[in-house]
């Protein structure tokens, strides 16, 4: 049997195959260069980018709940120029597609990131985040208000011609209304689910583990939810999906392309094993060619009622 | 890098606190420094999820039952605190685990010298070891250990077979003296004894103590800091300090898992709480 064809294709950016970094557990790619062939995956997606340095939230960030974790850290991130002066050289060196995930505190500030990454080739596409629930300001308030996520969406749409993603937030009564919204806007395509807000509390301090208090909830606790938005969204939204929320193997990410994804990104695995997209990958690989599936894209929606 | 170890012995050396002997790959063995640390993943299922860090206690080779035959190994010495650990203890000989490593930036050992001071509280002493292991080749090594009673001061043989000097504190005075480490420290340094370098590892609160010690006297300082992370290797985030300049406007963050988890006392802020 030949090799089956892994690759898809996101908003005119071409994968070798469906797997991606989620944003904020891959660094900004060369963290993980020493562990993994970052030529084996699809496309990276950079830690959260703001337009000034961002220094996070107090600890503790991080605390680990049943099949997940919780994380509260803020958008800690390097700022623009530092992207630019310090990130993007390394990018320049692989062959993979890097899509940078952006993040304004208001809407100007989407707007003057989408033009500067306009202009830099490394950058083969953006993922808006209106869904980090971590934040005070922006964020989550542009990701849970359709109009609101309209407006974000059409500032960064007119200010690049390069893809974009919006990454949408799980933590909304309909997100299929909020799929709507991007896709009315100009998205070329939609990211779900970001983490779903939660809570860890430690009874003998009587205190939130978290300094945020709440935290954002991810790993394979949250995959159920997420295949079920993938689902409802991929149905509504004539956009190409890519699901996330807790993919953990190969058999996790073609449940997702079942549901209705082109693609998939890797999010909490890659702390658990620096090795876990390529893996993913070559299991999938794996998979398609023991059951003599020619293409994946045969896969993307295949789900039978 | 990461690889399968299988456990060799698995051992309670004071209570609620174990040594574990894992086989490693030579390479591991070669790369490793004192200092570094592994991720060790204590279940192949989904819970606990995440992998827990150990600092290396020591790495070596050992003989086997053939003659020609030698295994290279890895020593990590644990406390059960949480389910992860507890879950450690129950490993047995021939058990398997995901370990990933050697991970992160380690003691600088400097210039040999008579006066290299270790600092350990409680199981602090665990990358204490494996230091003190290098350093005795060449210098004169003193150890400070403390812990809350006896049970919580480990393998002091062991660092006195190397040819260390010990001191024991213990809060209870149910070993050596009764008090702080910090303060038998601080007596020692006070006799005019020549200290060149200090190396500690223990409670943010004793490293804080003992940083500012190394301040007041001047004697370069090496704290190796524990913290609560999920990747171990810098794309987390979850295990930040403060470092000495850090402000929200300029934020200087440091990962333990990158930039540590051994700092100069001078690169840290020792304001804020861990």
């Amino acid at each position: 049997m030949n090799t089956p064809d892994l690759s898809v294709e996101i908003a005119g950016i071409k994968l070798r195959n469906p797997v991606m970094t989620a944003s904020g557990t891959f660094g900004y790619g060369a963290e993980f260069a020493r562990y993994m062939d970052l030529e084996s995956i699809g496309a990276i997606i950079t830690k959260g980018l703001s337009i000034r340095p961002k220094a996070g939230n107090a600890t503790p960030r991080i605390v680990e709940t049943p099949g997940g974790m919780l994380n509260a850290i803020g958008l800690q991130n390097v700022g623009i120029d530092a992207f630019i002066a310090d990130k993007v050289p390394f990018l320049r060196t692989i062959s993979t597609p890097v899509i940078v995930n952006v993040y304004g505190n208001t809407l100007d500030e989407y707007g003057e990131l989408a033009g500067r990454l306009d202009r830099i080739p490394e950058v083969a596409g953006l993922e808006v985040n209106i869904s980090c629930p971590n934040v005070k300001q922006g964020g989550i308030v542009f990701g849970t208000d359709p109009a609101a996520a309209y407006e974000v969406v059409k500032m960064v749409r007119d200010a690049t011609i390069k893809p974009v993603i919006v990454k949408l937030s799980p933590n909304v009564t309909d997100v299929v209304t909020m799929a709507h919204s991007c896709a009315d806007a100009g998205a070329d395509a939609l990211s779900l689910i970001n983490t779903l807000t939660g809570m860890a509390i430690d009874l003998a301090k009587r205190k939130p583990v978290l300094a945020n208090i709440t935290g954002g909830l991810s790993g394979p606790a949250i995959k159920p939810v997420a295949l079920r938005m993938v689902w409802q969204v991929a149905r509504a939204v004539k956009l190409p999906i890519i699901g996330i929320g807790g993919i953990m193997s190969a058999t996790d990410a073609l449940e997702f392309m079942l549901a209705g994804a082109t693609a998939i990104q890797v999010g909490t695995a890659n702390f658990l094993d620096p090795t876990a997209a390529q893996t993913i990958a070559r299991d999938m690989e794996r998979y398609l060619a023991e059951q003599g599936i020619a293409d994946v894209k045969e896969l993307i929606g295949a789900l039978r009622s | 890098m990461n690889f399968k170890a299988t456990v060799i012995t698995n051992v309670e050396v004071s209570p609620g606190y174990f040594r574990l002997r894992l086989t490693a790959p030579q390479f591991f063995v070669t790369a490793a420094s004192p200092g570094q640390f592994v991720m060790v993943r204590v279940s192949a299922s989904i819970d606990p999820l995440l992998r827990r860090p150990f600092g290396i206690f020591d790495v070596g080779v050992m003989a086997t039952e053939y003659p020609d035959v030698q295994q290279p190994f890895l020593d990590i010495l644990y406390k059960v605190v949480g389910k992860g650990t507890a879950m450690l203890a129950g490993f047995h000989h021939g058990d398997q685990m995901e370990v990933l490593g050697p991970l992160g930036k380690g003691f600088g050992t400097g210039e040999p010298s008579e006066g290299k001071v270790l600092v350990g509280g409680g199981v602090g002493l665990a990358p204490l070891y494996y230091l003190a292991r290098e350093l005795v080749k060449e210098s004169r090594v003193h150890l400070f250990a403390g812990g809350r009673g006896r049970d919580d001061v480990l393998c002091i043989t062991e660092f006195e077979r190397l040819g260390v000097e010990t001191y024991v504190s213990t809060d209870d005075g149910t070993l050596g003296e009764r008090g702080l480490v910090t303060e038998v420290l601080e007596r020692y340094l006070a006799n005019g004894t020549g200290a060149k370098t200090i190396y500690a590892c223990g409670p943010f609160p004793m490293l804080k103590a003992v940083a500012e010690i190394a301040g007041r006297t001047g004697i370069p300082c090496q704290v190796s800091l524990e913290a609560y992370m999920a990747c171990g290797v810098g794309a987390c985030l979850g295990c930040v300090v403060k470092g000495r300049d850090h402000s929200e406007a300029t934020p200087d963050y440091r990962c333990v898992c990158k930039d540590g988890p051994v700092f100069d006392h001078t690169e840290l802020s020792w304001e804020q709480r861990l």
